[in-house]
């Protein structure tokens, strides 16, 4: 049976007749199109009282906020020009850089891709110091070792492994690896609290988990994601107690460390957030997500406060960081730029053009002194 | 050429996100009122009817986003790689030229969101009409996927070679200048849908997400009744912390001497190594901005210990220091741990006794029969309000302090060097893992815990 071809498609009137049927198509939201229908009454009771208490929930939220972030920083001093460039490039990755850390020492720096190989840099001379290869592909984590003697990183081998660092160059790294997660999907992200014996991971299957790294033994594991989590950052707190974590469910949680309470959560984001980090006071968190935007959100006010976003940013943010002071966000983008943000006005400061392909990974050093961005055209930058 | 409809959702996902905001970027474009002035390109001896300049869609974006030139290109391309701006010249190239080369907005039809992922099908048809129309006229990679298909589906080749022909019978009845757009149209959808190998491909998008979604209730009934502070207190919390570090942020405010990642000089970094002999005015400030900043720096910290020392309550910070060895070590060491800081710090008689008020120390005590990670928290935590509130505002107001930063030195800032083109050498330094690497020769234990240093910095 023959398929006729598509007659009016290039005529401007037809063309707008088919504008028409595309907008109205897309009007129908796609929960509507895909969702079975549920004749179970159970459940539309349990969504009626969801989404009443929610409008309540934001009710009570809104009674607090008198007054809007960009009304208080008017006060302030706006910021002059930005000019930050590229200081050093390490070329060494044959794939898709995924994942970077920065070691204590300030100059250090620990990267993963997608070939499944883990470089140790000395950023500053751009020298690589240590190379292993794991044995999956899509190494979507690691992190440095807040001593400096071992890495972690993980991916869609669905664990984190640590990898202490050795200089003997006649040792194998692999051979002294030490599984420490197990999940039941990929890794996402991972990074050690306090001391090299704790790691916390994140997880496509849905969960956050700590782990005791010398025995491999599940501490705590935290529920509370309905979907995919995709980011996590630990607080810079005195109690340091709690963490953040940011998911394809698009919300974003606050974690009791102790209890695996989630105690905390925000959902404002359109789409899936694939990075969250906190504000160095550690009184709030900022996020990057699919939805192009990045938000900042308020611990003690228990909201969001400020939304950085302009209509020409279309693609995603994948990475966020603040600079020292907090007065600046980075975020990297799917479009392959990174604009700066300034915090307290709500303003674009500067985009940075530079990478030919997404930015994946971005966080500013240890001291504050320059931020690295990993990208998938298999560099990563350093700026300043 | 025929495009078999999609089921709706697929596999498609959030991804069509960005999609969307496309789209809505092109449809503004298409405005009647404020979009772009179209008009006929001539293309050879062909007039090609509403098409537009890349100049038009450059100088478009630069004022509807008060955008720079720079941006509006990296936009305007970024439309063009992703299928909804298509070139009449170099069909192949997808790159936004911001000159006079004539483009036209892809038809809805075939808009990335709405036609993915590529039937198999519809592509074999369409690589069989191209070499029907004219031998010889498919490129390398796309010769190598019509000989894919034809053995993938080799079983409905009748079919595709009877479409293909159907199709070609029919375009052959339009207009000269309907059937060149048509076939513009059709080329740059596959051109984004089958890149050429190596070419910018819009659907490498990385691994696999899912997105169930289900609804929360026991969260939000617990969020009702939290305890919430006015945003106009938050808010100018921001505004003064950002104020109180300002000067610290090497960023915002530059970094003395120098940058060393713009200057290629280390000063920096080796003047504010940990332990160093005479730490810097800023480094010396920082400690009273917060408790925790003075902890956090081990110069800091033993400075503190120092004058606790001189107050004879040193045993608080060596005793907040124990507890948080427990609390981040392995967990097979934490039954000797807390033996240990029982023995040392909570036993009555014991040497370096804390004072905590009897309830916490009550149930301390209990908590230690089963002794866990957290059994010391509350102890912990009333010893560090205690030092907080009380020793750390003394401490800051004391000799000690004053001496401190009155001795702090300040560098100074280097000058732009003459030959900024003559770089300095980089550098190297010892790697943390070597230093481990040595003690753990000595026969000393590995690792730096949190009790002997914060951070294992050492450059």
């Amino acid at each position: 049976e023959l398929r006729p071809l598509p007659v009016c498609l290039f005529f401007k009137e037809c063309e707008q007749q088919a504008f028409l049927v595309h907008l109205e198509r897309f009007s129908i939201s796609p929960e509507m199109a895909t969702q079975e229908v549920q004749p179970n009454e159970t459940l539309s009771n349990l969504k009626a009282e969801s989404d009443t208490l929610k409008t309540k929930l934001e009710d009570e939220r809104a009674k607090l906020h008198d007054v809007e972030l960009h009304q208080v920083a008017e006060k302030v001093d706006g910021l002059g020009q930005f000019i930050m460039k590229t200081r050093r490039t390490l070329k060494g990755h044959g794939n898709k850089v995924l994942c970077m850390d920065w070691c204590k020492d300030k100059r250090r720096i620990v990267s993963s891709s997608q070939d499944g190989k883990v470089i140790v840099w000395d950023a500053f001379t751009t020298n690589k110091e240590h190379a292993v290869t794991m044995p999956c592909t899509w190494v979507m984590a690691c992190a440095y070792a807040p001593s400096g003697c071992a890495v972690a990183c993980g991916g869609l081998d669905n664990k984190c492994s640590v990898y202490p660092l050795s200089l003997d160059k006649n040792e194998n790294l692999a051979a002294k690896k030490k599984s420490v997660a197990m999940h039941t999907n990929y890794l996402s992200a991972c990074s050690f609290t306090n001391s090299d014996m704790q790691i916390l991971t994140s997880s496509g299957d849905g969960t956050c988990a700590l782990w005791d790294v010398e025995s491999g033994q599940l501490l705590q594991s935290f529920h509370g994601h309905a979907a995919d989590v995709l980011c996590l950052d630990l607080a810079p707190s005195e109690t340091g107690n709690t963490f953040i974590s940011g998911g394809c469910d698009k919300k974003a949680n606050v974690w009791d460390m102790r209890s695996g309470q989630c105690i905390q959560s925000f959902e404002t984001h359109e789409s899936d957030i694939n990075s969250v980090r906190y504000y160095p006071s550690g009184d709030a968190f900022a996020s990057g997500s699919d939805d192009a935007t990045c938000r900042l959100y308020d611990l003690r006010a228990d909201r969001e406060v400020a939304i950085y976003s302009k209509e020409s940013i279309i693609f995603g943010a994948s990475s966020v960081d603040f600079s020292l002071s907090g007065r600046l966000l980075f975020g990297g983008y799917n479009d392959y730029t990174i604009n700066v943000w300034d915090v307290l006005k709500g303003t674009r400061v500067s985009i940075l053009f530079g990478h030919e392909n997404r930015v994946s990974a971005l966080r500013v050093s240890p001291d504050g002194t320059a931020f690295c961005s990993g990208s998938w055209d298999h560099t990563l930058r350093v700026w300043a | 050429m025929t495009i078999s409809t999609l089921t709706r959702g697929g596999a498609q996902r959030e991804q069509q996100h960005c999609l969307r905001k496309m789209e809505r970027v092109i449809i503004a474009m298409q405005d009647p009122d404020i979009g772009l002035k179209m008009r006929n390109q001539r293309l050879l001896i062909t007039v090609i009817p509403h098409a537009m300049t890349g100049n038009d869609i450059m100088e478009w974006l630069i004022q509807k986003y008060n955008i720079t030139d720079e941006e509006a290109g990296h936009l305007g391309g970024l439309l063009v790689q992703y299928g909804y701006i298509y070139p009449l010249k170099e069909p192949r190239s997808l790159i936004l030229r911001s000159d006079d080369s004539p483009y036209r907005f892809q038809t809805p039809y075939f808009w990335t969101s709405s036609r993915w992922p590529a039937s198999e099908l519809d592509y074999a048809i369409y690589l069989a009409k191209k070499n029907i129309r004219k031998q010889g006229e498919l490129v390398d990679y796309e010769k190598q996927n019509y000989n894919l298909l034809h053995k993938r589906i080799n079983h409905t080749w009748d079919f595709v070679v009877m479409q293909a022909r159907e199709q070609i019978r029919a375009s052959k009845q339009r207009r000269k200048a309907d059937r060149i757009v048509l076939e513009c149209q059709e080329q740059a959808y596959w051109l984004v849908n089958k890149p050429c190998p190596g070419a910018f491909d819009v659907f490498d998008l990385g691994p696999e997400r899912c997105n169930v979604l289900n609804s929360r209730v026991i969260l939000n009934r617990r969020a009702l009744v939290r305890n919430r502070v006015k945003s106009s207190i938050c808010l100018e919390s921001f505004m003064k912390f950002c104020d109180q570090y300002h000067q610290h942020d090497p960023i915002m405010s530059g970094c003395l001497p120098s940058n060393p990642w713009i200057s290629d000089d280390t000063t920096h970094w080796t003047i504010n190594t940990d332990l160093v002999g005479t730490p810097t005015r800023l480094r010396v400030e920082r400690w009273s901005f917060s408790f925790m900043e003075l902890l956090n720096d081990c110069l800091g910290r033993r400075e503190f210990m120092t004058y606790l020392e001189k107050e004879f309550s040193g045993e608080n910070l060596c005793f907040w220091e124990a507890c948080e060895d427990l609390r981040h070590g392995e967990s097979s060491k934490i039954i000797l741990k807390v033996e240990e800081v029982y023995k040392t710090f909570l036993s009555p008689g014991a040497a370096r006794w804390v004072n905590i008020d009897s309830k916490t120390m009550e149930r301390t005590l209990e908590g230690i029969k089963q002794p866990h990670r957290f059994v010391m928290d509350d102890a912990q935590m009333h010893i560090y309000f205690l030092m907080k509130k009380d020793s750390y505002p003394r401490y800051l107001k004391s000799d000690l302090y004053k001496n401190m930063l009155s001795k702090a030195i300040v560098p100074q800032e280097t000058k732009k060097s003459v030959f900024p083109f003559m770089r300095r050498q980089r550098h190297s330094s010892p790697s943390p893992a070597m230093v481990s690497q040595a003690t753990e020769d000595n026969g000393k234990a590995k690792g730096a815990g949190p009790a002997a240093t914060n951070s294992g910095t050492l450059s």
